[in-house]
């Protein structure tokens, strides 16, 4: 359903994505992965509107997309997070999944200033399916604190809830399973899989192996910005050239 | 939701029965002025505490309405009510086209740009004696009619003014606790999250520096049409310095902080009277006092504080 054809990306004298190319088939989860410096997140910000390419192109279901920014690529259905969790700080956790129903909603500064009628139903809608995402995501009981006073983990757990809230086609996870423990890791799993249940296909970067795995219907493996091999995760263990990556040759 | 609807009509109660308690016209004027100050510090909140945009340059959007509502009627007998309403279609308009180049840049980046515009209009107001009076002033400026009631003392004054101010304390409420309000605010913790949330930061940006210069025009018309008289000095820096100063005591993000803000900043000067032009040198004080001990403003500082000192007192107790 994406499809990446070719992209290329060049910093300064620094290329740090050479000729990439895959595409992604709905309903699976794909794994990136590949040592630091790979290229993994330089694709992630490609992809999803933060950088834009030197070259190359990005097709959803044969529509250019190509350079589209964020705000735009989320009313096609593409969002993701992000490896540092970008919350909004300042807001309740309710509040921070309600921006993730703004795509889903769309009064305008004049209807919500004089509380016309149909922004008081759009609220009540936002609030009430805000609150299923995070029961989704598990962490209804934290509705009302803010997202700056959230463990690390919870914190992550809301940020999936806010990307879903967005009811996207497809979900990018940089580094989902960073700074969690191994118990937290293995809820995760458990919600990736119950995320690609509701019919999303997901693409997470990670460096947590097991993790890759175990989830991972396919996956990418990059090397030095450009693409090392491509397979399920039996294929991707088995392969000489991504061994040599990773342990390094003779 | 009800708790903020009880807050207004606390609010508009209290609006309602300060003019019985107060005797004499001086202490109507000064509220006259908190209204006034009020409704151009929410403006500016919309823009620096909810977006988390700066602007140095507010007096100058003030300066706009007061000149154009002035000039309109005053210089081509133009019903001030209209005159009102074209100055503020014109301003809006104006500020969106500024708006895009301007609100691309980020910081202090942002903050000089503002200061210029600024800048500029006070150039304008100064220098286009033909038209504004340059710094003698222009007088002469009609008071604004509704049927047979005319708006020509401090009460009746204070009627008008504090309607439009209740008025746009309500609309900011409203718009604060909406989509657009969690929008801006999450520009402000996060601008990339945002957009990658579908947030349109650049235009949303645009727009609320738009609606905020709207405000703004409309404050300087009553103003305009109250005093009967204005001059440049009402819109130059300084007193762009001094909105920034009301936010900020008020605190970022706080519509009822804006009112406290506007109303410690008004009645202040009254009280600092003796020290003369040494009060910019207090408000830089405050700011940075302010900044440093209570970055929250005053309406969420002080429960803070309180609650600091209690649990404080629960462990030596």
């Amino acid at each position: 359903m994406l499809e990446i054809r070719s992209i290329t990306q060049v910093f300064g004298g620094l290329t740090a994505l050479l000729d990439v190319s895959f595409s992604l088939r709905q309903g699976e989860i794909t794994g990136v992965i590949g040592p630091n410096g790979a290229g993994k997140t330089t694709l992630f910000n490609i992809i999803s509107g933060i950088y834009r390419q030197t070259s190359g192109q990005i097709f959803l279901k044969d529509k250019n997309i190509s350079g589209f920014p964020p705000e735009r690529l989320a009313r096609l259905g593409i969002v993701r997070t992000f490896q540092n969790i970008e919350l909004f700080g300042q807001m309740s956790v309710l509040e921070n999944v309600k921006v993730g129903l703004h795509t889903k909603s769309g009064c305008g500064i004049f209807s919500c200033s004089f509380k016309l009628p149909w922004h008081l139903a759009e609220e009540r809608r936002i609030t009430e399916s805000a609150r299923n995402w995070l029961d989704f995501c598990g962490i209804s009981d934290l509705a009302e604190q803010r997202a700056d006073s959230l463990p690390f983990g919870k914190g992550r757990l809301l940020e999936i809830a806010r990307a879903l809230a967005m009811e996207p086609q497809i979900m990018f996870m940089d580094e989902p399973a960073a700074g969690l423990n191994s118990r937290e890791t293995q809820d995760l799993a458990t919600l990736i899989r119950k995320i690609r249940e509701a019919g999303i296909t997901v693409v997470l970067v990670e460096h947590d192996m097991e993790l890759v795995m175990d989830v991972c219907d396919r996956i990418l493996v990059l090397n030095l910005g450009e693409k090392l091999a491509e397979g399920t995760p039996r294929e991707i263990q088995e392969n000489q050239a991504v061994i040599a990556a990773y342990l390094g040759e003779g | 939701m009800k708790r903020e609807l009880l807050k207004f009509l606390i609010l508009a109660l209290l609006v309602a029965i300060l003019p019985m308690l107060l005797s004499g016209s001086y202490l109507l004027n000064v509220l006259i002025f908190v209204g006034i100050h009020t409704m151009l510090a929410v403006a500016l909140n919309l823009l620096l505490g909810f977006a988390g945009q700066i602007s140095l340059g507010h007096a100058g959007f003030f300066g706009l309405g007061a000149y154009a509502s002035g000039i309109l009627t005053s210089t081509y007998g133009i019903n001030p009510w209209i005159a009102m309403t074209a100055a503020a279609a014109v301003v809006t308009l104006l500020a969106f086209a500024i708006g895009f180049p301007i609100l691309k840049l980020k910081g202090h980046y942002l903050a000089m740009a503002t200061l210029g515009l600024g800048i500029i209009f006070f150039i304008v107001f100064n220098e286009a004696v033909n038209l504004t009076g340059g710094p003698s002033g222009l007088s002469g400026i009609p008071s604004l009619k509704a049927g047979s009631l005319t708006f020509d003392n401090d009460l009746k004054n204070y009627a008008l003014i504090w309607l439009f101010t209740l008025g746009t304390v309500l609309l900011s409420v409203n718009l604060a606790n909406s989509r657009i309000g969690r929008a801006l605010r999450a520009i402000h913790d996060s601008e990339v999250a945002a957009r990658v949330m579908g947030v349109n930061a650049r235009l949303l940006k645009v727009q609320i520096f738009a609606l905020s210069a709207c405000i703004s025009t409309i404050a300087g018309s009553l103003y305009a049409h109250t005093m009967g008289f204005i001059s440049p000095t009402s819109f130059g820096f300084n007193f762009s310095v001094e909105l920034v100063t009301m936010v900020i005591i008020g605190g970022l993000g706080s519509i009822y902080g804006s009112l406290v803000g506007a109303f410690i900043l008004t009645i202040l000067p009254e009280a600092l009277r003796t020290f003369q032009d040494y009060d910019i040198i207090i408000y830089g004080l405050i700011l940075i006092l302010m900044t440093m001990y209570l970055p929250g403003g005053l309406v969420r500082g002080i429960p803070a504080v309180l609650a600091r000192f209690r649990s404080a007192g629960k462990q030596e107790g």
